[in-house]
């Protein structure tokens, strides 16, 4: 649009704008049509959109810490190969999100600013540590797995660079969980202290990837009425497509039997089929283990984001260099010219 | 270049296998032409995703804008001639 012009050209400026952008934007999302980078939006819509995005692109990058851990220590050629793919995809998975956040007008170096200074959060389960090479196993299987879960109805978002960019992680993600199962499966069949090592793994990533789901929707905690709300706004404006519940009894009834079939336990003594349900039921979550690692107080909080601002840190001349080689060639370039 | 020191943003392009057009697939921030090709090939095509890549400093892009797309996509509105549907011919004629 042109600064010239001096009337009125279009309705944004006669009349309430706030009014035209809420019909705009309703009548898209009633529509089932996605949301592009430029519409017109509210303004809690977009703020919804970039802390998520930002949440779970930091959750993408700070992932790559746990199974990093393991990379010199993978017990093969082919399995380091493997694990070295899998965490540079994260590191791509990170980057597809921050590229897509970008999109509603912030800057990647303003969001990693909000990680480091602990201001924005990321997923809680990477606040556990991999005490084993089994937890590659573990987490390839149920962490990735329950992300697949949530990240799946992701692909119909209603923010279109948001949806896109998931198309892609969930591509990637199917490999991670399926070498995650196939690390476990070969454990499973080893030796007992083998066998002992990915049991052992399962026992302790079981209750941290129900708590990926987040808390429940009809909660009867003190945050329960605010999950509730959020839960409720973000289904409304089609960001997120199910409840937390809904998606956590999914994971349970697919885990269930792919744990019968590797032999390992699932350490909830109140797993059993329910006739009525047609469902698995399954144990109480400790919540307050989950509000503790969320609010910082995890096994590896302090470790993740440490190493995260010493990686930071530790890289910036590599960043000055590389712009300043692009500067002058940019210079000659001109000169030349 | 901004304050901050960030590199500039690339849009990037993606030619899946010959015979298809470049396709928009995402952006990525790198500190000139050459690094942002490089980096586009390691984010964009791990997987054998492409065989030619573009990658466009997103501060070139001038793009139409989504308040005025009434107004602007308009003149096509009306002209529903344009399509070969529209023509009444009898059933019988072929090759038409």
């Amino acid at each position: 649009m042109d600064g010239s012009q001096v009337g009125p050209l279009n309705a944004a400026e006669t009349e309430d704008y706030a009014q035209v952008v809420e019909e705009h934007f309703g009548g898209l999302i009633d529509a089932d049509q996605r949301i592009e980078p430029r519409d017109a939006m509210p303004a809690a819509y977009r703020d919804t959109l970039v802390r998520q995005m930002a949440q779970h692109a930091h959750s993408e990058i700070i992932g790559m810490q746990p199974e990093g851990n393991w990379i010199t220590r993978a017990p093969s050629l082919r399995r380091k190969a493997i694990l070295m793919a899998k965490v540079q995809d994260e590191a791509g998975h990170g980057l597809y999100l921050y590229s897509a956040a970008e999109t509603l007008g912030v800057d990647r170096s303003e969001l990693l600013a909000k990680l480091h200074a602990g201001k924005q959060k990321y997923s809680s389960i990477f606040n556990y540590p991999t005490l084993t090479w089994a937890d590659v196993g573990a987490i390839g299987w149920l962490v990735d797995g329950a992300a697949i879960m949530n990240q799946v109805p992701l692909c119909r978002c209603s923010y279109g660079p948001y949806a896109r960019a998931m198309v892609r992680i969930c591509k990637e993600e199917s490999f991670h969980q399926r070498q995650g199962f196939e690390i476990l499966w070969t454990l499973a069949r080893g030796t007992e202290a083998q066998r002992e090592m990915a049991q052992d793994a399962v026992d302790r990533w079981w209750w941290p990837s129900l708590m990926m789901f987040g808390p429940p929707d009809t909660g009867e905690n003190v945050n329960g009425a605010a999950t509730q709300s959020h839960t409720k706004q973000s289904m409304a404006w089609g960001i997120k497509r199910f409840a937390n519940d809904d998606l956590r009894q999914k994971f349970v009834d697919m885990t269930v039997p792919q744990a019968e079939k590797l032999g390992l336990t699932l350490p909830d003594p109140d797993l059993r089929w329910s006739e009525e349900r047609g469902h698995w039921d399954f144990g109480e979550i400790d919540w307050e283990e989950f509000w503790r690692v969320l609010g910082g107080d995890g096994p590896c909080n302090a470790q993740r984001l440490a190493h995260r601002r010493q990686a930071h840190e530790e890289g910036a001349w590599v960043r000055e260099a590389a712009a300043a080689y692009a500067a002058k060639h940019a210079a000659r370039g001109q000169g030349a010219a | 270049m901004s304050g901050t020191g960030e590199w500039p943003l690339f849009e990037v392009f993606v030619r899946g296998k010959r015979g298809l057009s470049h396709t928009h697939v995402g952006s990525l921030h790198a500190p000139d032409a050459t690094m942002a090709l490089r980096n586009a090939r390691d984010l964009y095509t791990r997987r054998q995703e492409g065989v030619s890549i573009w990658v466009v400093p997103s501060g070139v892009i001038t793009a139409s804008s989504p308040e005025e797309r009434d107004s602007f996509f308009d003149p096509a509105g009306d002209k529903v001639y344009r399509h070969p549907t529209f023509y009444e011919v009898p059933e019988d004629v072929e090759y038409l």
